[in-house]
């Protein structure tokens, strides 16, 4: 425990640690596994998830709702609920330092100023008895120690390079008082405050009208481009990665079970999931046919089905897939899947039907 | 803010003539004579009662009776009790001493309530969690009669800290014990009040945020949470504050303050009915202010509160 201050406000130094180039590796996330110990048993919701983020890129982390998206960004920020939650294995680095066994103080300074949090309420996630001003203003006062008004004014150049008209004014307005869309430039402009390293957006724009998520996307995107910034992209909507991500990342039931760049992903997915998935975009140029959603009902995570977890809603399921576990493997350089058939899937050229 | 304020100072009006009224109208309708024993052992002459029912106006019907008791009150003139006390000489002595109390009362709800409701809200179970809760329990179960009758033998009598009876200054000192006596049922429902809020919120999605922004542990409690669970908790005291002041009767009693409590019972006793109404117009005229602060407290408290 380090006193600094009258109100223990913290050095004013940014974040300890080796400073790193472009293109370097920002954030390595190991064999993560989480459960959640609940009444009815234990879930296991994270099982063994590996990812990793290079500064100035973009990875989109897909899959549909439970496959442990939010859980794992949460663990990644340290703001995961204790219990329930547990961690019960793997490993968090974030620029070569180990998240999960440094002291609490350490990993609190980490918190917006090394990685820093967007969230997809934004009427929840603002505290909604405090301005938006004070709000930003605060990591300036208490983490930077900056004076009361130094502090608000840098939350108005903020909220003006999230593009708010009228940043002086609206500094000083409560979240209500904005709306959906000016909501969600509030808390992108208060995760930018402490100028992260990493960004991690989960589902930013899932609460918002359909005009203004191109907007924020628009905003998000310009925003990492400017900054050179690592960002996580949470989403279940394949439909808004193609043109931000560098990356995707595709998760089913606590696993990453595909990763590639994006295009390969797009022309050549080599995850039954996967391909499920993109089949369920809506199509404009197939306008009128009928969306095929993914049949079958996402795994009970207390009672993991043996062998490979999509096997019950797999259409190239055999009988091996019922007892083998399929590993996380590399098809070429950056292209990794977890299925039993994934060189076979990765070598044919039979793609998305009518991709 | 303030076209609210107004509104609701007129909105005050009728509520307070409703109140009176039928304070006015109740106390004069119980059976009783009040100059019963008035005048020693005989009746009393006729001609002071004639005396006494013209100045009280009681051969006006009530409604009658009731305006020129509102006349004269406009006037600040709160009629005198049958020796000739005036009674607004009974109000400046009695209320600054309930007052006391009362503040007294709600400083123990305040300091204790919400201290005890925010660390046992930000706990899980535990021994301190289960204490607050059986004692909570208890205080709201008893009669406060009962906890004051208690308190005064074992803490006044038998250890002997304070005293058991309250001198006529009425210093703080001695107002501890009897206000805690007052606040009890009311301190229980603020600690728990506090307590549900606090479990309700520090689950909440911008606690959750204020961690995420690397904020100390203290100041997301302290600051984020706090503001944010004390809300209900200073609109139960608000309006507690009112009914702390009618409910001094007991305590009173029970520790020999001269106050408010004291006076209406004593009033009622004897049927002296202008007294009664006096004192009584009075403390409903608290309740009103006391409901008027809490509402503007209420909308500082917590911004998406409108009135317009
Ligand atoms: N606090 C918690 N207590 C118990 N279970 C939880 C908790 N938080 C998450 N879970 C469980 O963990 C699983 C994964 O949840 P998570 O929020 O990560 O899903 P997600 O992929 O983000 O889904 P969505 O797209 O709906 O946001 C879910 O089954 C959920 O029920
Ligand atoms: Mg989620």
């Amino acid at each position: 425990m380090n006193f600094r201050g009258k109100n223990g406000s913290a050095p004013a130094t940014p974040v300890a640690g080796p400073s790193v180039a472009p293109g370097g590796r920002l954030l390595d996330v190991e064999d993560l596994h989480v459960e959640f110990r609940t009444r009815d048993g234990v879930a296991k919701v994270l099982n063994g998830v590996s990812y990793h983020l290079d500064a100035g890129e973009t990875l989109a982390v897909l899959g549909e709702s439970g496959s442990g998206k939010s859980v794992t960004a949460q663990t990644v920020m340290g703001i995961l609920d204790v219990p329930p939650g547990a961690i019960t294995g793997g490993q968090i680095r974030f620029k070569g330092q180990d998240m999960l066994t440094m002291t609490e103080e350490q990993r609190r300074l980490i918190r917006g100023d090394g990685i820093a949090m967007v969230f997809q309420d934004a009427l929840s996630a603002l505290n909604p008895v405090f301005t938006v001003g004070f709000q930003i203003a605060e990591q300036f006062r208490v983490r930077r120690g900056m004076s009361r008004k130094d502090s608000t004014a840098r939350a108005i150049e903020l909220l003006d390079q999230v593009k708010i008209p009228n940043p002086a004014r609206r500094v000083k307005e409560y979240p209500h008082q904005f709306s959906g869309g000016m909501r969600q430039r509030v808390m992108i402009a208060m995760s930018l405050a402490l100028d992260p390293e990493v960004l991690i957006a989960d589902e930013p724009t899932t609460a918002l009208d359909v005009t203004v998520q191109a907007q924020i996307m628009d905003l998000l995107k310009e925003i990492q481009r400017e900054r050179q910034m690592g960002m996580i992209l949470i989403t279940h909507d394949l439909g808004v990665v193609a043109d931000v991500a560098d990356r995707i990342a595709v998760m089913y039931a606590g696993r990453i079970v595909e990763q590639a760049e994006v295009h390969d992903l797009y022309a050549n997915p080599c995850h039954p999931y996967t391909i499920a998935l993109l089949e369920s975009i809506p199509r404009v140029d197939l306008k009128g046919q009928k969306l095929v959603s993914i049949s079958g009902l996402p795994p009970n995570l207390i009672n993991t089905p043996g062998g490979c977890a999509f096997h019950p809603r797999c259409r190239m399921a055999r009988d091996e897939c019922l007892t083998r576990t399929p590993p996380l493997l590399e098809l070429a350089p950056g292209r990794l899947s977890a299925c039993l058939f994934a060189e076979k899937l990765h070598h044919s050229e039979e793609v998305v039907s009518g991709g | 803010m303030g076209r609210y304020v107004l509104r609701r100072l007129l909105q005050m009006i009728p509520v307070f003539l409703g109140t009176t009224f039928l304070i006015y109208y109740l106390v004069n309708a119980v059976p009783g004579d009040p100059l019963a024993g008035k005048c020693g052992e005989r009746p009393c002459p006729p001609a002071f009662i004639a005396k006494y029912r013209a100045e009280y106006n009681l051969d006006d019907n009530v409604f009658v009776q009731y305006v020129k008791y509102l006349g004269n009150l406009l006037h600040g003139d709160f009629g005198q009790t049958l020796s000739g006390r005036p009674i607004t000489d009974i109000i400046t002595t009695a209320y600054p001493t309930t007052l006391k109390l009362a503040t007294v009362a709600i400083a123990i709800e305040i300091l204790v309530g919400i201290t005890a409701g925010v660390l046992t809200g930000l706990g899980r179970g535990g021994f301190i969690d289960n204490l607050v809760l059986v004692s909570t329990l208890l205080l709201i179960a008893l009669p406060v009669f009962v906890v004051g009758f208690l308190l005064q033998f074992f803490v006044n009598i038998k250890l002997g800290i304070g005293s058991p009876t309250v001198s006529s200054g009425a210093p703080i000192s001695e107002l501890l014990i009897p206000g805690f006596v007052l606040a009890s049922a009311s301190l229980a429902y603020a600690t728990r009040i506090t307590r549900t809020s606090t479990v309700g919120n520090k689950g909440a999605d911008y606690v959750r945020t204020a961690t995420a922004k690397g904020l100390p542990r203290r100041r997301v409690v302290g600051i984020h949470l706090l503001r944010n669970s004390l809300i209900p908790v200073v609109t139960f005291i608000g309006t507690d504050f009112g009914g702390l002041m009618g409910g001094a009767i007991v305590t009173e009693g029970i520790f020999n303050i001269n106050g408010i409590g004291r006076e209406v019972y004593r009033a009622i006793v004897t049927k002296e009915v202008v007294t009664v109404v006096g004192l009584v117009v009075v403390l409903v005229l608290v309740y009103l202010l006391a409901n008027l602060v809490v509402d503007v407290l209420y909308a500082a408290l917590d911004p998406r509160i409108r009135y317009e």
